[in-house]
């Protein structure tokens, strides 16, 4: 397990300088330039001259592969360069923001695969019955709706009209200090969203899953030992028909990150997807390509965990075959 | 299906046919009859500058339509090409091409978006452009699947030994066999590539506020949902929903046809 977690890793590296390499490739190509985005509007009564040695200054009168490679070698060693709209060090932007997003990301992943068994087990218990057709069509509608559409209708709702929850932010603006309980009720709609985006996907795998799983013989067989309909369903179609879902667990990351980048922006989340809105919006190349690094890097460690999970719940796969 | 059928086409007429009926202008501001509730003379109520949101619906629908059809074809067009070129040449090419396929693929869509529209600042073609880039990844994986079974098949051995170019293969046989599968794609990814316009637009990273897709009405809605309106948010919104349900049913009948046995696959 070691040995494949390794060699994924290995796998892992030349996606990443890809990758990397792509974003500086793709600035070169376009119309941004970073000269103008450093002197701001300063850089329009200026002379061709100041702006040539500050081009010079910049390094960015090499081309863009020297360019990725100087950058390449400093992230290495920690260094990501300077965020001009945060006028902070990159690293210290991403380091202060990735633990919220990924308590965001985490609660939200729970939520979503613990209802959406339950959901799904409801209706494949009875194919066609009013559960199953209720819990199916609102997935369909769920799984179309824009999620900052659901996330702005969830503020209306539950913070206006009801008045129960806050509408965003990290903690109330009278609080100076961000203490756990405070916390804790700003998470409740922003999770509660985010959860709700990736609950119908969950739950349309669990159901099919479980669907399959009870037309086959190893249910039969518990049936006809006389087992009882819960052990039947939890200890057999569950187990067999959860298997493949658990796999796609990891491979859900890149959809998590995009629900997290709207969720974030609609309740100001301070959190890294937040950010890199910030980030796009004011053209901030430093920060957009560490957070889009920061991004793949998070999808090929979902792909990694969707591997090892894989192996590690279906006995028929052997980690020295993969 | 039939209800599918029936959406699509109301949708279709509605975007084709209203602009050119409706005399009144969408953007014609009546701000005596701001943020007026749902009412017969106004079903959708009026925005915060007093224009009819029914009708500024129909136009956000036909916006954010023509991006998503000019964007999946785009993105077909691509897929296709690269699927097909990986499939048929095979070796060394194939797995070049389906390792770049991989490592595009795990760059987050939005993301990739994003930063596609913030380094050529927004606009039409930008996003047209950045949606088309990230979903042409399936395409291309599902036409490749598709061109490596079918190479199996005996009648590309005959025309191969009846001396037919690999050229020419490809096109006379390879590529009208693909086809259904690529048209297929192409229907699932519109309404793909509407939530993408919409997302982007809505982060104000999409298209200009005055050429109004949906995104944008959400986002421009955003001021009286806070005061309270809801109906401003609401119906753009479902707006989206209904034709993603709508093209999602469709080509569900549609897959049913060109591939029975796998019908009990969920179409996401």
């Amino acid at each position: 397990m070691a040995r494949l977690a390794g060699r994924r890793l290995l796998f892992a590296a030349p996606v990443l300088l890809v990758v990397t390499f792509g974003v500086f490739a793709i600035a070169a190509a376009s119309p941004f330039d970073p000269v103008k985005a450093y002197a701001g509007t300063a850089a329009l009564g200026a002379d061709t001259e100041t702006l040539e040695r500050l081009r010079e200054n910049l390094g960015v009168d090499q081309p863009f592969t020297s360019r990725w490679w100087h950058w390449l070698t400093s992230a290495l060693g920690g260094d990501l360069g300077q965020s001009s709209v945060m006028r902070q060090p990159v690293s210290q932007v991403i380091g202060e923001r990735l633990v919220w997003s990924s308590l965001l990301c985490a609660v939200a992943f729970v939520v979503a695969v613990l209802t959406g068994t339950v959901l799904g087990v409801l209706a494949a218990r009875r194919p066609g019955s009013v559960v199953d057709r209720v819990v199916t069509s609102l997935a369909y509608s769920l799984e179309a709706a824009p999620v900052f559409w659901l996330a702005l209708l969830a503020v209306w709702l539950f913070a206006l009209q009801l008045g129960v929850l806050p509408a965003g932010g990290l903690t109330d603006t009278a609080s100076e200090r961000v203490t756990p309980s405070q916390v804790a009720s700003h998470l409740v709609l922003p999770a509660g969203v985010l959860a709700v985006s990736q609950l119908p996907w969950f739950t349309l795998y669990v159901r099919q899953g479980v669907g399959d799983a009870l037309a086959e013989d190893p249910v039969r067989g518990a049936r006809a030992r006389g087992l009882s309909e819960r052990t039947v369903l939890l200890g057999h179609a569950l187990r067999s028909g959860l298997l493949p879902v658990l796999t796609l667990v990891g491979s859900r990351v890149p959809e998590l990150i995009t629900g997290a980048l709207l969720v974030e922006s609609v309740f100001s989340w301070p959190g890294i997807a937040a950010a890199t809105v910030e980030a796009a919006t004011a053209v901030d190349f430093p920060l957009l390509a560490a957070l889009t690094t920061l991004a793949t890097a998070a999808v090929l460690v979902g792909n990694l965990f969707a591997d090892l999970l894989y192996g590690l719940f279906d006995p028929r796969v052997k980690f020295s075959d993969m | 299906m039939r209800v599918s059928v029936a959406l699509v086409g109301g949708i279709v007429l509605a975007v084709l046919l209203v602009p050119p009926l409706v005399q009144l202008d969408q953007q014609a501001v009546d701000l005596g009859a701001k943020l007026l509730p749902p009412s017969w003379s106004h079903p959708f109520g009026t925005d915060d500058l007093g224009r009819d949101l029914l009708l500024r619906c129909i136009y956000g629908l036909r916006v954010s339509l023509l991006v998503g059809v000019a964007a999946a074809l785009t993105a077909t067009v691509i897929g296709t090409a690269v699927g097909a070129t990986a499939g048929a040449l095979g070796g060394w090419v194939d797995r070049g091409v389906m390792r770049v396929v991989d490592t595009v693929a795990s760059v987050p869509h939005l993301l990739l978006g994003i930063f596609i529209v913030a380094m050529f600042r927004p606009g039409l073609w930008p996003v047209v452009v950045s949606v088309a880039l990230t979903h042409w990844l399936s395409t291309a994986r599902i036409v490749r699947a598709e061109v490596l079974s079918l190479r199996s098949h005996p009648y590309i051995d005959a025309a191969v030994s009846g001396g037919a170019s690999r050229w020419r293969v490809a096109v006379r046989h390879l590529l009208p066999a693909v086809l259904p599968q690529a048209a297929l794609a192409a229907a699932l990814m519109v309404p793909h590539a509407m939530w993408h316009e919409s997302a982007l637009s809505f982060l104000g990273l999409g298209l200009p506020t005055h050429m109004a897709s949906l995104g944008n009405l959400i986002q421009d809605a955003r001021g009286s949902l806070l005061a309270g309106q809801w109906w401003p948010t609401l119906f753009p919104g479902l707006f989206i929903i209904v034709p993603t349900l709508a093209i999602a049913g469709l080509a569900g009948a549609w897959r049913e046809r060109i591939n029975p046995r796998r019908r009990s696959e969920l179409m996401l």
